[in-house]
């Protein structure tokens, strides 16, 4: 009895003990998401102590409500739902999903718990991790492997913020923002991508910084942009590390103002494995820096080393570009600016073309800085440190250094070009409505003056009617619906026509 | 309502009506030969009046901005630069040139006969057919949006509509017409004289038609030929609804970095507007046909040709500079099979760097032509003309 009862006590302290754990751990484990970061579009970094602006691209605070994705559900889904302000925190899990943004200002925060990322898989079948062209779109803390296309892709959003992700084979470019305006990439690890890791096409005023990227055909390729900062990245074990490139053909034509400085350029020794015919299949393995036919690019205190074949290349469009010629391309890099850097160990194993012109100069070894081609106003600060070939026109730097410009972003985001309401009505009047409409007569539908006698004083009406309209006439065709506008829209168009006079 | 006011207005009205008589009147007594309606004194739509009697673009792309102004980027980006502030007059009156045959040497082609409103401004054929049956080399491109255009003829060698127009009215193979006698030709129509008195005010209406004038009213008409009302259109502008997910299916594949379809017929006018040699099969038993590289007297350019609008692209078979193409599907498949794999042996072409093996599967493809046919919209049909000042018959395809 008293054997049983002491078991039963045994027993019974085991089973509240469970219970408590169990208790416990259903009501602290909430506890967790308390760790999470706070919104990534509000400012956590301590603003004004640095001078680092990082955070400038980031002005517009998050206004909105906190959409949570968990392991097993859509980020899509979370994203239809999602209107501008709104914040999506996805949760460690796998997702394999291709994510398409079209609105703007949304921000994507993963939520790393215990080193579990959220984690956008591919499964090398889907094509992009992440596809926006809205504005003022924010991704950071995710992980994206697998894709055979893109991590993370943009297509004219201004105002991006992409950071603190960590990318591994996602197939041609890891980050592109293409057509974008006012961006930052930073703090992001790459690696694995077949061209470029992290690829700014066509964009102005992008500030890259404090990334890894590495084992890629290309590290970091600012191409066809404008205003660009790449700044203290680790660029190692690339075909090539960093590339300023104008690549003819495209529609924007120009590539200038572009400020590489205190990166690690190391070992950039990669065998080439970009798709044949791409333009970074023809990167010499060993390539440090490359600037192709771009315009005042300033390279400046960077770490350049062990990179086999040289250290900084400088190539016109003849010489580096194997594609059709396009005439309205200005085919030469000028007004390139390259201050002290520090540069060893550069030229080992010279390659192709470089290891040819070596050899002719009864030289082995790839220089630290070599010149091709066309190009005026190249000037360098201290050629006498390298070993240079080509660079016999380059004259005395203009500048020592850099330091007055901290950031290519700017101060507050670009503005969204705005519309009036009565411009919003013209456009939507003439753009859709004088299809069918004229003021005095009938086109296909019924005068606008008509319109205006019924509905005096009630654009409410008129916005009523084309979002359902109903067939009042004989001898009229049915209206189609023109529910697609937008509310504004509709308002605006309704006040245009009852404010016309002819 | 005092009886005064009531007495006022009714006067004020019949004043109105008088005074319109008045004109309409005078009206007959200058034309009295004129057996077709003068010219129309309103912008087509798409088009708003301004206190100088120009017709200047509306559409809702003009909410929007595009950084460096090319007109490139994604869903709302503003539109290229655009051919407007025409009149309306000398929009109108460029309608009636385009579907009258007399303005070929033959008195047969009327631009229309390629260009026919009802193929998507095409005209249904692999290669156009010219004045006697001269079979031509080349597809006739579509006109809509051309206001929009910086580049003209499938080989970019000409840098403006008039520049463009040129070529087909004058060739021997076209419409085979001489900048001589298609100046006799309209300045000898009674129509056309007072026609082009109406439009062009600022001259002495006695003075002859000039050849800028025929070429101004026909761009006029051409660059009034706008399509941006399509279910895409609806869909770029915010209303997610305008496609079907199959459709959204093909855009997202459509602009990504796999089938890079966007890459160079970038959004919103679907064309990059660069040429770009991709190294499309000719039709059977025809040579390459070197394109860029004549105009612009450049190898590395062989076998380039201007990306087209992919804008009313359904209207528009069969595909490509020389119609190889007949279906949608099948040009798909064409950037699918492999960069160069249909280039002649013997032929060093600079192919395209986008161009690759993007290894899409079937139904990938189907879902990019679901997305193409979300890009029509015609809702800006201008009304093909019943009678033309001539008097021969409107020309519309063979």
């Amino acid at each position: 009895m008293n054997k049983k009862s002491g078991l039963l006590k045994v027993l019974g302290a085991i089973v509240l003990l469970a219970v408590g754990v169990v208790i416990g751990k259903s009501l602290f484990s909430n506890k967790v998401p308390a760790s999470v970061p706070i919104p990534s579009t509000m400012k956590y970094r301590s603003v004004g102590q640095t001078k680092d602006t990082s955070q400038a691209a980031n002005k517009e605070l998050f206004s909105g409500k906190i959409i949570a994705v968990k392991d097993g559900a859509s980020i899509q889904k979370a994203v239809d739902e999602a209107v501008p302000g709104d914040l999506v925190q996805v949760y460690p899990g796998t997702y394999h999903e291709t994510v398409f943004i079209d609105k703007d200002n949304i921000s994507f925060q993963g939520i790393i718990i215990n080193d579990e990322w959220p984690t956008l898989d591919g499964n090398k079948k889907l094509n992009d991790a992440f596809l926006y062209s809205g504005n003022g779109i924010s991704i950071e803390n995710f992980k994206i492997q697998n894709y055979k296309g893109n991590g993370i892709m943009g297509q004219a959003g201004n105002n991006f913020t992409i950071r603190h992700n960590w990318i591994i084979d996602t197939g041609v470019y890891g980050i592109f923002p293409q057509y974008g305006k006012n961006g930052l990439v930073e703090h992001n690890i790459l690696t694995k991508i077949a061209d470029a890791a992290i690829y700014i096409g066509m964009c102005d005023n992008v500030d890259v910084k404090y990334n890894e990227v590495y084992g890629n055909v290309a590290g970091i390729e600012i191409e066809n942009s404008r205003h660009c900062l790449v700044e203290g990245n680790y660029t190692h074990d690339n075909t090539g590390g960093i590339l300023a490139f104008l690549t003819p053909g495209l529609p924007i034509k120009t590539v200038y103002d572009v400020i590489i400085r205190n990166n690690f350029v190391i070992n950039n020794n990669h065998e080439n494995f970009a798709a044949p015919g791409s333009i970074v299949a023809g990167v010499p393995v060993g390539t440090g820096i490359l600037v192709m036919a771009a315009d005042d690019v300033i390279i400046e205190n960077n770490f350049i080393t062990d990179n086999d074949n040289s250290g900084i290349t400088i190539v016109d469009l003849p010489t580096g570009a194997p594609t059709a010629n396009d005439p309205n391309s200005e085919p030469n890099p000028d007004r390139l600016i390259i201050l002290d850097n520090i540069m060893i160990n550069n030229g080992n194993n010279p390659v192709g073309e470089i290891k040819a012109l070596m050899l002719s100069q009864f030289k082995t070894k790839g220089p630290d800085i070599l010149a091709m081609g066309g190009g005026v106003g190249n000037t360098i600060r201290d050629k006498n440190r390298y070993r240079t070939y080509g660079l016999g026109d380059y004259g005395p730097a203009p500048i020592t250094d850099t330091k007055d410009i901290t950031t290519m972003t700017f101060d507050e985001p670009v503005a969204p070009r705005s519309v009036s309401e009565h411009e919003l009505g013209e456009l939507t009047y003439y753009g859709i409505c004088a299809g069918c409409h004229a003021y005095q007569n009938r086109l296909i539908g019924v005068p606008m003056q008509v319109i205006q006698g019924i509905y005096h004083d009630n654009p409410q009406g008129i916005v009523d009617y084309i979002t359902n309209p109903k067939n009042l006439r004989e001898n009229y065709p049915d209206m189609p619906k023109q529910d697609y506008l937008s509310d504004e829209a509709k308002m605006a168009v309704a006040k245009y026509i009852l404010d016309m006079k002819q | 309502m005092t009886k005064k006011s009531i007495l006022v207005k009714f006067s004020a009205t019949g004043l109105l009506v008088f005074c319109a008589m008045f004109l309409f009147r005078k009206g007959e007594t200058t034309y009295p030969y004129q057996n077709i309606q003068a010219l129309n004194s309103n912008c087509p739509p798409g088009f708003k009046l301004n206190d100088k009697n120009e017709c200047i673009s509306q559409n809702l792309y003009k909410q929007y901005s595009s950084s460096n102004d090319p007109g490139v980027g994604g869903l709302k980006t503003a539109l290229p630069e655009v051919r407007e502030g025409f009149s309306p007059q000398e929009i109108d009156l460029g309608r009636y040139l385009f579907f009258d045959p007399v303005l070929s040497g033959t008195g047969t082609i009327s631009c229309a006969t390629c260009h026919n409103p009802k193929k998507g401004f095409s005209d249904g054929l692999a290669t156009s057919t010219g004045a006697n049956n001269h079979k031509l080399k080349r597809a006739a491109p579509t006109l809509w949006n051309v206001a929009y255009d910086k580049l003209f003829l499938w080989d970019g060698g000409a840098h403006s509509l008039e520049e463009q127009m040129r070529m087909p009215l004058f060739s021997e193979y076209e419409m085979a017409n001489t900048p001589e006698n298609l100046l006799n030709t309209i300045n000898s129509i009674e129509n056309y004289r007072d026609l082009f008195a109406e439009a062009f005010t600022h001259r002495d209406p006695t003075k002859e038609i000039t050849l800028d004038e025929i070429f101004t009213s026909l761009v006029a008409f051409e660059s009034s030929l706008v399509s941006l009302n399509s279910k895409y259109d609806q869909y770029a502008h915010g209303y997610h609804q305008a496609l079907n997910q199959q459709e959204i299916e093909g855009l997202n594949i459509f602009r990504s970095f796999v089938a890079r379809c966007a890459e160079c017929h970038t959004p919103p006018l679907f064309t990059n507007q660069q040429i770009a040699v991709i190294g499309v099969p000719e039709p059977d038993g025809l040579p390459l046909d070197p394109g860029a590289q004549v105009p612009y007297r450049d190898s590395t350019m062989r076998g380039g040709f201007k990306v087209p609008s992919l804008r009313n692209i359904t209207k528009t078979a069969p595909y490509m500079h020389s119609g190889t193409f007949a279906t949608l599907r099948e040009a798909v498949e064409f950037y699918n099979d492999g960069r160069g794999h249909a280039v002649p042996k013997g032929e060093h072409l600079r192919i395209h760097w986008h161009i690759w093996e993007p290894d899409l599967s079937d139904y990938e493809m189907d879902r990019i032509v679901d997305f193409l046919k979300t890009l029509t919209d015609e809702s800006f049909m201008p009304k093909i003309p019943e009678e033309v000042p001539s008097g021969l018959k409107p020309t519309v395809s063979i």
